[in-house]
């Protein structure tokens, strides 16, 4: 079912309307259902979530049967900016998740933000798919504010991202989405995943895997899912490096996105193309994994080019999975004995 | 008159972005003045360069007092005032959400950080702005409630407004949070115009910038006191909204007063030319703000109204 939840008439021959599609267990609803709502686009610029709208509804379609509770999806949350390619809301030049909890008195743009809250108000879980911008790659990841690490982590873990960043908190930040459903006790996480204007279709089906997951641990879903994967997780602000332009100029990348790195390994080059030669040389400065690379190549002096999580941080998260990985086997192997003492007690 | 250069980066293909500052006197970092920080500020740029104008003459004659040191920027982004886009050319932020900045950070929180670097330490601080819908104001000093504003310091401008705004969170990177935090008696200043030069309220503006520094004993400049300033929190600001979209013909203007009942604008269809909607004043008032674009959507605050005492 479609639905239009928020609606303002444009000045000449439009109708603005933001639209989801509710999907209900086959069988109807009983009320009890758990909630899970998917939404994207409130970055015009930010495109990967349109894929994972179109991929959940697709694959609950074709297994009707197993949805056991709701999933709204909302894949344009600023419609205009994705038919304009504008990251903000085109004529008001405002950035729309700066804006809520919006105000049903206040302008145009406050409007909309509040009716968006009040229908996403109340899901059980909230995916907030954002893209990074036009000029960042980023790894799958989840984005959380410390206020709220201790409640989101463990439904992040679920997601099958590859990271987990707890960031801390910020004032300007209690304007955004996410902040005004989670400080309203509605769970929402905020994914980071590929660049804008583009999709990353790989980036796509693993998060749609980890939704279905979520959805399975939810009671949303009892349908077949995988396993996800075990996120690194930093909560230390110490853990990340960022890598700034010295120098403005071009940048070219000298290695791969998600590519582990030592301390002295050549990132890249700002380079001038004009008088053909290289402006500066960046090296990492630290061990580590370059999680966010450089997508669109023009930089100014302090243009962001990477983020990197230390090394010790990634050992860290590894050794930690490693042992949680031992304990399920050793699990598994206590159940599997339970199992065999029960069969022998039948006996 | 010293000309220097506040910050500057190099470009790759551009001329370099520099921010240009002027100093006139010597001793206590007393005033700083800054104008545009978006590329659409083209009448806080010409204020300032006014403001340059008379100091300058000031400073000949004598007329700045000893002990004091002035500083005028009058623009903080020459670059999108050049390509005349309102915030930064390459990633659309907003430098004037970019306070106090940071030196390692992005390109505008470099920016922001190398300007309040060097004016975060003088005692009165004044900025040119706008606000983010397009219309005209009434002139008038605008000051966020932070604990730290003075009410009774913004009169001495005799502009014929103070008004109170109550901070939200997007509120705490702009320079005049910043400057009040840093313990600057900070002050936007508000002329009718953003993107066209409007005189009558830029010389307002210029003399109420003079008259301020005469009374605080900085410069030796005599006017008239200008106007006995009302103080207005914003909340208390009558709102018109409208409830339709479509092309706005304003009847009302600026400073004019107004009746309960009375038209302020009509909301015309756009193909078909009927009025779709009259917006009428809920209170007899004065109007404070009036949108001035040729359209509008629905649910826009259109007029900002200013309840005349009863």
């Amino acid at each position: 079912m479609i639905k239009t939840i928020a609606s303002v008439s444009l000045p000449v021959d439009e109708v603005l309307e933001i639209k989801k599609h509710r999907i209900i267990p086959a069988g109807g609803v009983t009320g009890k259902e758990k909630r899970i709502s998917v939404v994207t686009g409130i970055h015009g610029d930010e495109l990967e979530g349109q894929y994972v709208c179109y991929e959940m509804i697709r694959r609950i379609n074709e297994q009707k049967d197993n949805l056991t509770g709701i999933v709204d999806i909302y894949p344009a949350m600023n419609p205009l900016g994705i038919d304009s390619i504008t990251r903000g809301i085109p004529a008001f030049d405002l950035d729309m998740n700066r804006l809520f909890p919006g105000n049903k008195d206040g302008d145009m743009t406050e409007y909309m933000a509040a009716y968006i809250i009040k229908d996403v108000l109340g899901s059980d879980a909230v995916i907030d798919i954002h893209a990074s911008n036009i000029y960042l790659t980023e790894i799958p990841q989840i984005r959380i504010n410390e206020l709220h690490r201790d409640w989101l982590v463990p439904i992040a873990k679920k997601t099958n991202v590859d990271f987990i960043w707890v960031h801390g908190a910020s004032t300007v930040l209690e304007s955004t989405f996410a902040y005004s459903l989670n400080s309203r006790n509605t769970p929402t996480l905020v994914v980071e995943m590929g660049v804008g204007m583009r999709i990353t279709k790989k980036y796509g089906d693993q998060l749609v895997e980890g939704l279905f997951n979520l959805m399975r641990e939810m009671g949303i879903w009892k349908g077949k899912t995988k396993e996800p994967r075990k996120p690194i997780i930093s909560e230390n602000p110490d853990d990340v490096t960022y890598l700034n332009a010295a120098k403005s100029g071009v940048f070219v990348p000298n290695v791969k996105h998600w590519e582990r790195l030592k301390k002295g390994d050549h990132i890249g080059s700002i380079i001038d193309p004009l008088k053909g030669v290289v402006l500066d040389k960046i090296v990492s400065p630290v061990d580590g994994i370059l999680f966010t690379i450089r997508d669109y190549p023009i930089v100014s002096e302090g243009s962001l080019v990477g983020r990197l999580l230390r090394e010790e941080v990634v050992r860290a998260s590894e050794i930690v999975n490693e042992q949680i990985s031992k304990n399920d086997r050793e699990q598994v192997n206590e159940n599997t004995r339970d199992y065999m003492d029960g069969q022998k007690g039948e006996f | 008159m010293r000309k220097k250069v506040i910050y500057e980066i190099k470009s790759l293909y551009r001329d370099n972005f520099r921010v240009t500052g002027y100093e006139f006197g010597e001793g206590e970092e007393s005033v700083c003045i800054v104008g545009n920080t978006r590329g659409n500020e083209i009448q806080q740029i010409y204020v300032c360069s006014q403001i340059v104008n008379r100091f300058k003459r000031l400073e000949e004659e004598g007329k700045i007092r000893e002990g004091h040191k002035i500083l005028v920027i009058p623009s903080i982004n020459p670059y999108s005032v050049n390509i005349q886009k309102r915030f930064w050319p390459t990633d659309n932020t907003d430098i004037n959400r970019m306070f106090p900045g940071y030196h390692l950070g992005e390109t505008t929180q470099r920016i922001a950080a190398g300007v309040f670097e060097n004016i975060k330490n003088y005692k009165y601080g004044m900025q040119f702005t706008s606000f983010y819908m397009p219309g005209k104001f009434t002139p008038h000093v605008r000051m966020m409630k932070t604990g730290f504003e003075d009410v009774e310091l913004a009169k001495k401008f005799g502009m014929p407004y103070i008004i109170l705004r109550n901070t939200r969170p997007y509120d705490t990177t702009t320079l005049n949070y910043n400057w009040q935090i840093w313990e600057t008696n900070a002050f936007s200043i508000y002329t009718t115009a953003t993107n066209v030069i409007d005189k009558a309220s830029a010389n307002m503006a210029i003399r109420s910038v003079l008259t301020f520094l005469n009374k605080e004993d900085i410069v030796d400049y005599h006017s008239h006191d200008g106007y006995i300033s009302e103080v207005v929190d914003d909340r208390d600001m009558i709102s018109v909204r409208t409830k339709k979209a479509g092309i706005f013909e304003g009847i009302v203007n600026v400073g004019d007063e107004v009746i309960k009942g009375q038209p302020l604008a009509n909301i015309i269809a756009p193909y078909e030319g009927h009025i779709v909607e009259t917006l009428e004043a809920p209170e007899d008032s004065i109007v404070f703000f009036a949108h001035d674009e040729p359209i509008t959507y629905a649910n826009t605050a259109v007029y900002k109204l200013i309840q005349r005492e009863k």
